[in-house]
Parts: C-alpha cells; sequence; structure tokens
C-alpha cells in the first residue's frame, strides 16, 4: 500500500507517533491504527501504554514529527489533551493532534477548541484516518 | 452410537436432496455470498446431518454425557438455570464512593443479584489518587479506593454477608481484598463466610489489558499466594477469574480466546502446585481448583459464541482430570462469567447495541454461563447511565422470565450445526495449546511476545475484513446515518478526585506511623522470601492503616516495575 503520496517533496517519509495517553491500557485501536499507517507508508512511532503528555512531546519533537495520535478511552482526555496542547505550546511547536477513543459527542467542541485537528472515534474506516493524516502531513510540512 | 447403515441411508437421501432439490433452486436463486464463514474462519454448510457429526466419530456419551458430570459439555450443575438462575452481575463504580454505593444500591432495586466493582485506574496501578500520574485518572472508569474507608462508604447498607461482589483487581488484588476484608471483620462479619471474586489474574493483563505493575515472575507469585491464602481462609471466595474477555476485546478469535485463557489456567495450576511445595501447601489440585473461576466474552455471532463456552467447559474438565489428576468433580468444573463484547458496540446508531447486547446476553445463556453482565447502549459514547443500565438487566430479566430458553439444560445439545462448531473449536483450541505448551508454557509464550501478536494480527486482520465490507456492522459500513448521537452521557465530577484525596490526608494523619512503619518493613523483608505467602502481610499491613500506594510501593521497591516490550 506504501505508495508516493506518503513521501515529501523532499524525499521524507510521513512520520505519525502513535500513543496511549494516560494509564488506560486499551491499546486495540492505537495498534490497529499504527499498523494501518504503517502499511500505507507511514513512519510509525508506537509509544505504547502509559504515557504521559511529556513523553510524547519530548518524542514528538525529537523525532519531528508530522502527526501526533493519541488514543483515550478512560474519560480523562480533556485534562491529558489541554497538557499536550500546553506543552506543545510551551515549546513552540505546531504539530496537529488527532484524538481517538471512546469520546462523548458533547466534548467534540472543547476539544476543538483547545486546537485538536480531528476526533476519530469508533467505527472511523482506516481509509479516512490514513487520509487525514496524509493531509494534516502535507499542512505541517508546507506550513514549515 | 450412529448405525452405519443408517448414516448411509442419510448420506444417500442427503445427496438426492442436494442434487434434485438443491441444484435447481441455485440455478434460479444463487445464495447470497459464494462462502459463508464463521468468525474463526470456519466454511459453514448449507445444512448439517447426522452424517458431519458420524464423520468426526462423535459419540453422545463421550463428548457431552449429563449436565454436572465429567465432561461438563452440557452444563456444570444438573438442573442449571431450572434450579438457580445465572447472576445478574453489572460491572459498575466510578466517581467516588458515595456515588458507587448510590449506584449499587439501584442494580439491587431493580434486580441485580450480585455486584461487580470497578475500581478506578490508580488503585489497579497501586498509586494513590495524589500521586501525579494518578491525578486525572481519579473516580474516571470505576471508583478510586485507597484505603479502607472508601471501601467502606461504598458497601454502606449493602449485606456483605448476603450479596457476592466481584472485584476487577489484578495487580493490587491483596490489597483491595485486604480492605474488604477489613470492612466485613468491622461489621461483625467473618472472612470464610465472605463469597466473590477478585479477578486476579496477572498473565492477561501482559498479554492483552495492561495493568500490571511489576514483573511477570514476582507477578506471578503475588497472584499464586492469594490462590493459596484464600484457597484456605476463604472457602467461599473465587481467588482468580481466568480471563478470556480481554482476549476477544483486544481482538483474539473464539478458538484464541479458549487457548489462550486456558493455558494461563494450566500455568496457574502449575504454578499454585510448585509454590505449594514451598510453603507445604496445598498438596494436590484438589486442594484449590474448585475456587478457580474463569471470564469469558459473548459476541453476537450466536452459535460459535455457545460452541465457544462448551468447548472450553469440555477442555478445561479434561485438562484437570488427565493433566493433573484432578479427583474432585468440583476441580473439573469451569464455572464462568460472561461480559457482551464490548468491541462490538457502536457508537453510529447506539440504540442498536440493544440489539445486540441481547443476542449476546442470549449466546452466554444458551451456553450456560453462571453469571452475566450486558453492556450498556451507550458505552461506545461515555460511562453508562443509569437508565442505559437499567436496560441491561432488564435484557437479562427478559431473557430469565418471559424466553422459555433456560426451562431446559443446554437446549442447543445435539444441534448437528453447533456440535460440530463445538468439536471444530475444541480442535483448534488444543492445537493452539500445545503450541503454547511448546514454548514452554504461557509465561514463556508471553515472554516471548506470541500470544500478543498474534491477537495483534487477529485484530488487524478483521479490521481489513470491515474495511472491505466483509464484516457487515449495522451503522458503520452498511446502513449508515450521517447524523451524530445526540443522547445523555454521563460525567464523572471532577470535584471527586479532591474529595478522595481529602478523606485520603485525614487517613493519613489519624494512623500510627511506627505500625505504619512496621507493617511496610515486614512487607518487603518477606517479599524478597520465596517460601513464605505474602497475603497475611498485606493484610495488616492494610490493617496498621497503610494505604494502597504505600504498599504497593514497599513492593515496586522490592520487585521493581515491568514496561512491556510494546509489539503492534
Amino acid at each position: 500500500m506504501e505508495s508516493e503520496s506518503t513521501v515529501s517533496k523532499e524525499g521524507r517519509r510521513y512520520k505519525v507517533v502513535v500513543a496511549k495517553l494516560g494509564l488506560d491500557g486499551h491499546d486495540r485501536g492505537a495498534k490497529v491504527v499504527a499498523r494501518a499507517l504503517r502499511d500505507a507508508g507511514f513512519d510509525v512511532i508506537y509509544l505504547g501504554v502509559h504515557q504521559t503528555p511529556e513523553n510524547v512531546v519530548r518524542t514528538a519533537i525529537e523525532e519531528d514529527a508530522d502527526v501526533i495520535g493519541v488514543s483515550i478511552l478512560s474519560g480523562s482526555h480533556i485534562e491529558l489533551v489541554s497538557d499536550l496542547v500546553k506543552l506543545l505550546k510551551e515549546k513552540n511547536v505546531k504539530i496537529p493532534i488527532i484524538v481517538g477513543g471512546i469520546i462523548p459527542p458533547e466534548d467534540y467542541e472543547e476539544l476543538k477548541k483547545l486546537g485538536v485537528a480531528e476526533i476519530l472515534g469508533p467505527g472511523t474506516p482506516l481509509s479516512k484516518i490514513i487520509e487525514i493524516c496524509r493531509r494534516l502531513a502535507e499542512e505541517r510540512r508546507r506550513g514549515s | 452410537m450412529w448405525d452405519p447403515k443408517e448414516i448411509e441411508k442419510i448420506r444417500e437421501k442427503l445427496m438426492e436432496w442436494e442434487k434434485e432439490v438443491v441444484e435447481p433452486i441455485l440455478k434460479k436463486m444463487p445464495e447470497r455470498k459464494r462462502e459463508f464463514l464463521t468468525e474463526q474462519g470456519f466454511v459453514v454448510k448449507r445444512l448439517y446431518t447426522p452424517v458431519d457429526l458420524a464423520e468426526l466419530g462423535w459419540n453422545y456419551l463421550e463428548k457431552l454425557g449429563f449436565p454436572g458430570q465429567y465432561p461438563f459439555t452440557r452444563g456444570i450443575y444438573p438442573t442449571m438455570y431450572r434450579g438457580r438462575p445465572w447472576t445478574i452481575r453489572q460491572y459498575s463504580g466510578y466517581g467516588s464512593a458515595e456515588e458507587t454505593n448510590k449506584r449499587y444500591r439501584y442494580l439491587l432495586s431493580i434486580g441485580q443479584t450480585g455486584l461487580s466493582m470497578a475500581f478506578d485506574l490508580p488503585t489497579q496501578l497501586g498509586l494513590d489518587p495524589d500521586h501525579p500520574l494518578a491525578y486525572y485518572e481519579v473516580g474516571k472508569v470505576g471508583v478510586a479506593c485507597p484505603t479502607p474507608v472508601e471501601m467502606d462508604i461504598v458497601f454502606k447498607d449493602i449485606p456483605m454477608d448476603k450479596i457476592t461482589t466481584s472485584m476487577t483487581i489484578n495487580a493490587t488484588a491483596m490489597e483491595i481484598l485486604s480492605m474488604y476484608i477489613l470492612v466485613a471483620e468491622s461489621r461483625g462479619i467473618p472472612r470464610h463466610v465472605l463469597g466473590g471474586t477478585v479477578q486476579n489474574d496477572i498473565l492477561k493483563e501482559f498479554i492483552a489489558r495492561n495493568n500490571y505493575i511489576y514483573p511477570p515472575l514476582p507477578s506471578m507469585r503475588y497472584a499464586t499466594d492469594l490462590i493459596i491464602w484464600a484457597a484456605k481462609e476463604m472457602p467461599k471466595w473465587n481467588s482468580i477469574s481466568i480471563s478470556g474477555y480481554h482476549f476477544e476485546e483486544a481482538g483474539a478469535t473464539p478458538a484464541q480466546e479458549i487457548a489462550f485463557t486456558l493455558a494461563d489456567g494450566i500455568e496457574y495450576v502449575r504454578w499454585v502446585l510448585e509454590r505449594g511445595k514451598a510453603q507445604g501447601w496445598p498438596k494436590s489440585v484438589d486442594d484449590f481448583a474448585p475456587r478457580l473461576s474463569f471470564f469469558f466474552a459473548a459476541r453476537t455471532n450466536l452459535f460459535e459464541q455457545v460452541a465457544k463456552f462448551r468447548a472450553a467447559r469440555r477442555m478445561w474438565a479434561k485438562i484437570m482430570k488427565e493433566w493433573f489428576g484432578a479427583k474432585n468433580p468440583r476441580s473439573m468444573m469451569l464455572r464462568f462469567h460472561t461480559q457482551t463484547a464490548g468491541v462490538q458496540l457502536t457508537a453510529q446508531q447506539p440504540l442498536v447495541n440493544l440489539i445486540r447486547t441481547t443476542i449476546q446476553a442470549l449466546a452466554a445463556i444458551l451456553g450456560g454461563t453462571q453469571s452475566l453482565h450486558v453492556n450498556s447502549y451507550d458505552e461506545a459514547l461515555s460511562l453508562p447511565t443509569e437508565e442505559a443500565v437499567k436496560l441491561s438487566i432488564r435484557v437479562q430479566q427478559v431473557i430469565l422470565y418471559e424466553s422459555g430458553v433456560v426451562d431446559t439444560v443446554d437446549p442447543l445439545g445435539g444441534a448437528y450445526y453447533v456440535e460440530w462448531l463445538t468439536d471444530m473449536l475444541e480442535n483448534e483450541a488444543w492445537k493452539l495449546i500445545e503450541k503454547i505448551e511448546g514454548m514452554g508454557g504461557m509465561l514463556k509464550a508471553i515472554e516471548l511476545g506470541w500470544p500478543q501478536a498474534e491477537i495483534a494480527r487477529a485484530a488487524y486482520e478483521y479490521q481489513l475484513r470491515v474495511e472491505r465490507g466483509e464484516i457487515p456492522i449495522v451503522g458503520v459500513n452498511i446502513f449508515v446515518e450521517q447524523e451524530m448521537p445526540r443522547i445523555k452521557v454521563l460525567k464523572v465530577d471532577p470535584a471527586v478526585r479532591e474529595r478522595v484525596i481529602a478523606r485520603l490526608n485525614e487517613y493519613r494523619k489519624s494512623r500510627d506511623m511506627v505500625k505504619v512503619e512496621r507493617a511496610l518493613n515486614e512487607l518487603r523483608r518477606v517479599a524478597e522470601r520465596e517460601d513464605v505467602n505474602l497475603m497475611p502481610y498485606i493484610l495488616e499491613a492494610v490493617r496498621a492503616g497503610a494505604t494502597l500506594g504505600e504498599i504497593s510501593g514497599a513492593l515496586r521497591e522490592v520487585w521493581g516495575e515491568w514496561r512491556a516490550p510494546e509489539v503492534i
């Protein structure tokens, strides 16, 4: 499935950091998404479970990631994503964030206000996730 | 049991039917798909007859026997639900102890018959609520329980001597069980009368659920010590709930769910027997095996799920009898709790989930479960509201009181298709168990990352099939509606954590620190000694006033923490 469209003009593959933020251990979704992105040609850094916002931000900066994908099913998404956004701002880094997991519809707006690029709940097709990651990565490369 | 002449006659008639009746129909109206597959990937035939079972060498007495008798395929009790219904046991708990107590009393008031306690992630991971990593997660997916004070509030006005309580607690199972024991004790209820379950299944945490603390070896010692201690001290308590549910949720096929669960069971039995030698007891499997319990998922694919439960029951009976030499039939009985498959809930058109969970519940009941949780229709969006949970209980009550499926034991027993599926799944599961045995048992297999990788692969393949439309899901890839669901959801009040932390601080001030330090030092000392059972020391530490985080912290100092390699 790897294609030109996951490679930037400079010839570097788009890079996505995928992490389970917080103490929640439900990692099926995060793993499936990580694998699908890898199969689609992305460079995927899968951090796994029990990740702090600090570690995700540090990794994303070190790796010069184009997209951060976090999965949260514990209900702590607002607090954890707030920290993530705050840390990125402190470091003056712009990397789009995608949130997946169990997110009540009424929280979508608040997450968007925080600056989350996309919220992708259960049932989202992998093809759509790949498409969105590609678009966000392209936009970031164009912007920087 | 099959008269060869009779089978031959059926075979001839069957061929005649295929040729004269089916073929002309197929010409006019082809079937909807070229191939019909079960979730395990078995090709399903158009029709099953005695010929299929005769070809498998199927024999009634050997494969089924009678309910309440070896190999327990038809059920573990002679009269099953005619005698006693399954326990209606909704997994529940959120926010503060007060809210959880209120929810429990509500559930009991509308017909729930057992409790199932959900703890928040800090409690499951041995962190007090004021720990920096814990803060956001306090009270979110369950109740916060750092001290017996919280446990006492949760069980306010609930008769602990009459109700059975199941607790989803693993890496901190001893601390939580100690709190439960001490609260009961304070009400004059001795521990030997308490009935319930601690999940205490650390192997599945390493494979799929991810709520582990310590490295595998000390974690196994912890789990095993609880099994041994409870077998002696708490005759009505299930010291472990060996869980396949989380494998299914992570993506396992039905055969993987059976095989990995039973392979975990085998590993625990071996560990208990081995540590029994060091501690002087138990001497045989019959000393503890009757208190081992199990936990499976029920998916919507009805018949294969029923077959899964029946196959698992038959296999465990055989393992206990033939591998471990059990003499007591109770050691051979696979008693299990079931939860409907959370992963099959959809966020789209959430009310449709009620229909799914009804079929799933039916699968569990036709499969002979001892206890059942039905997921609520709103759980792909949030924690369940009171109204949604009520419907989950009503689903169980309608099946129990209105459907009539409980009026006879194992009503699907003898159905050609179901028996064929049961045998097929059993064969697949044995192959996987043999593979794990070849690796040196489940703990070794986990260290190799094998079951983790197998489940991740199955999950990915499943998702690709959903993408291709080979697995239709109403509302997700067929009959899709664009509108976002607007339903009332339950939110945990963030003020909960301040309340829990305030009570924790008060608790810390009120205790005798000399006693606490002494108990924690004792615990550190015995944690290093393989021949000592840990449970009495943890019980004493809780009694002395040590918090969950402090006890877990002491064990972390001795054993270290585990960071699993990530497999995608």
